[in-house]
């Protein structure tokens, strides 16, 4: 379980989010939608515990134990996996040497050739990392990196955009396999939280808790199919609106 | 080397330069350093070498035990020849004193690359007690092992000179080693290394340089490359150890149609380290290509990683690319690539660039499960790897190997 409690996060002296409350339980996954800006990578790089984000606030629990003040690699290593949208090139470091350290010796080059058989990526292992690697191979690889480190959290940062639409069915699989889709809910031990801006995700992905961030904070949570369809029709403004709407009823009250 | 074959003119050039500083690196009083006095027995097997000594020369990349792994071997200790001997049908490997005996034509060749009043330390070579390596492939002849060749520094305090020359004649292939060591851990010296290449036409030859000095010796290679119609030269050079004072710059002239070029340098400088170190190419005829690449790591040391790259002839193509990394708080890399084309049709470019590790490239390997060491490691690991074209697997392997044993020093 994730659970997140009263969270705020400033970058660089700034603050980004504030008063974040969520939880995540085991099996499930749950959807960030929210227009630029709002806030939603910072919430997921502030999880996955990178130093330029800092926790001023708050605190983010992960399987019972208190995360705030651990790093990345800590977490990590304690089951939270993330695809970065836009990593970097690591000159001399190949996609391999990557998968190869994501499986952490469990498992071996066949282990590795099967993983970029499925990502479609056996061209790729000898390659440096990301290097000249166009946004859908960028994803895929990404997508194959956590299959080799099997996190239990997996964070994903819009992992449609700048996908075409062959890449997307292929990449809607490789998440459906990494949040063990196949599973029962009850006997899944991964969960997920995905950040999507325009939703196309949630044809290939099944999720069942939606939120809607904006202004750095969260100001709606429901059935994410049910909110895409008000965002897609009436776009984050409508959102926006009714979030501020709601919030001066509250302050009235 | 008997000077009876060398001509009195030379003499007198390289007087004229005895004081000629170099015109990079730090100026080096040569009267600092005696002449070796010591003269050492001739080794019949060099696998009967003391142990130590055997040690040195390994961490070189000189493989003694095992005659197998190459195709030629030539070890000098301070100024004396002590060992060399050739495998294979077809290369001759000797020192350069024994060569000039043989051949009555080498003279043609000493000091037609390098200008022998370069500077001091190419007239001191002249001037002075000297011998070195001679390496010729006979027209035709492939080289599959390497032929490797040594240069140890055994009396402290002396000046070795050293004056080499290879020769891989029309369309033969060579590879040769090159391991440089010293005996003492921290005692003085100075090492001047006189290097001339001619590579004839459609001929190939990879030149892969391990050097193993300690951080009291001062070095002043000089070499000069000539490559005529379609030969290739391939040069590596791998510095993971101390050293004080490092300054070259490896000349290849590109003298014929399609002659091809390629410098590899990786460079590591501790504290107290100094290097100067570039590599320069002249692409004089036409198609003629080259490609130089260098990587510098500093851990407190200075580093000037130069390159240059003069087009002078139509449809040349040439690239530089010199990248720097400073580990650690303090060290300098100054990376000053040139280039240099006076006509149209040539296609010449570099890139450059210093820096530290990126923060962000450690917290996307460590976002993976690898702790902050371990993805610095990884990241150094990959900045030095350095992928070599043409150059055969087993040198690969054996380059790689000798990167790596140092990475832990590095680490």
């Amino acid at each position: 379980m994730l659970k997140i409690k009263d969270l705020s996060v400033a970058v660089e002296g700034k603050q980004i989010i504030h008063d974040i409350n969520m939880t995540i339980q085991t099996g499930e996954t749950h959807v960030l939608f929210g227009p630029n800006g709002a806030g939603k990578s910072t919430l997921l790089m502030a999880i996955m515990g990178f130093p330029k984000y800092k926790v001023t606030r708050g605190s983010i629990h992960f399987k019972g134990k208190d995360i705030t003040g651990l790093d990345v690699d800590e977490r990590a290593r304690l089951g939270i996996g993330m695809s970065f949208q836009r990593p970097p090139v690591v000159r001399g470091v190949t996609t391999r040497d990557m998968v190869s350290a994501c499986l952490k010796g469990h498992g071996d080059g066949d282990a590795i050739t099967k993983l970029a058989e499925k990502a479609d990526l056996q061209e790729f292992l000898e390659r440096d990392i990301n290097y000249g690697f166009s946004g859908g191979e960028i994803k895929r690889s990404e997508l194959m990196q956590l299959m080799a480190q099997r996190p239990e959290l997996t964070l994903l940062d819009e992992p449609e955009s700048g996908v075409d639409l062959v890449n997307i069915a292929l990449i809607g699989e490789l998440m459906n396999d990494l949040l063990e889709k196949d599973c029962p809910i009850a006997d899944r031990r991964c969960m997920g939280l995905i950040i999507t801006h325009t939703g196309h995700i949630l044809d290939y992905v099944n999720a069942r808790t939606g939120y809607v961030m904006c202004d750095g904070t969260i100001g709606c949570v429901g059935d994410p199919h049910e909110m895409l369809a008000t965002i897609r029709e009436k776009g984050y403004n409508e959102c926006i609106k009714c979030y501020l709407g709601r919030m001066q009823l509250h302050e009235q009250k | 080397m008997s000077k009876s074959k060398t001509s009195k003119t030379y003499e007198d050039q390289a007087k004229a330069a005895v004081n000629k500083a170099a015109a990079y690196g730090e100026d080096i009083d040569i009267k600092d350093y005696v002449n070796p006095e010591e003269k050492y027995p001739y080794q019949e097997d060099p696998s009967k070498l003391e142990k130590k000594t055997k040690k040195d020369m390994l961490d070189a990349g000189i493989i003694l035990d095992d005659p197998a792994q190459r195709s030629g071997t030539y070890l000098q200790m301070d100024s004396t020849p002590v060992h060399f001997s050739a495998s294979q049908e077809g290369v001759e490997v000797m020192a350069l004193s024994q060569a000039l005996e043989k051949h009555d034509w080498l003279t043609d060749y000493l000091w037609k690359a390098v200008p022998i009043d370069s500077d001091k330390y190419t007239a001191n070579v002249e001037l002075n007690d000297n011998d070195g390596y001679f390496i010729r492939a006979l027209k035709g002849q492939k080289t599959v092992y390497p032929v490797q060749a040594c240069l140890y520094m055994a009396q402290v305090k002396a000046v070795q000179n050293v004056h080499n020359v290879i020769i891989a004649e029309e369309g033969s292939e060579l590879h040769i080693i090159t391991g440089c060591a010293t005996a003492s851990p921290d005692e003085p010296g100075l090492h001047i290394g006189v290097s001339e290449f001619f590579i004839k036409k459609g001929a190939r030859v990879t030149f892969t340089m391990i050097h193993n000095w300690n951080p009291e010796i001062a070095v002043r290679p000089r070499t000069v490359t000539i490559v005529e119609e379609g030969g290739l030269f391939l040069s590596n050079y791998v510095l993971m150890k101390p050293v004080n004072s490092l300054q070259m710059y490896p000349t290849a002239r590109c003298d014929g149609e399609q002659a091809t070029v390629r410098y590899n340098s990786i460079l590591t400088a501790g504290k107290g380290t100094n290097l100067d170190v570039g590599s320069r190419v002249l692409l004089n005829a036409k198609n003629a290509r080259t490609e130089i690449i260098s990587r510098a790591i500093t851990i407190g040391g200075n580093i000037v990683a130069r390159g240059y790259i003069e087009g002078n002839a139509p449809d040349v193509k040439g690239h530089l690319e010199c990248r720097g990394l400073i580990l650690g708080e303090r060290g300098t890399i100054h990376a000053i690539p040139e280039l240099k084309g006076d006509l149209a049709g040539i296609d010449l470019s570099h890139e450059a660039a210093v820096g530290k590790i990126a923060e962000e490239e450690v917290e996307y390997l460590m976002a993976r499960g690898l702790t902050k060491d371990e993805a610095t490691a990884a990241i150094v690991r990959g900045f030095l790897r350095v992928d070599i074209e043409g150059l055969p697997p087993m040198l690969h392997a054996e380059l790689k190997k000798a990167v790596a044993a140092s990475e832990k020093d590095l680490m």
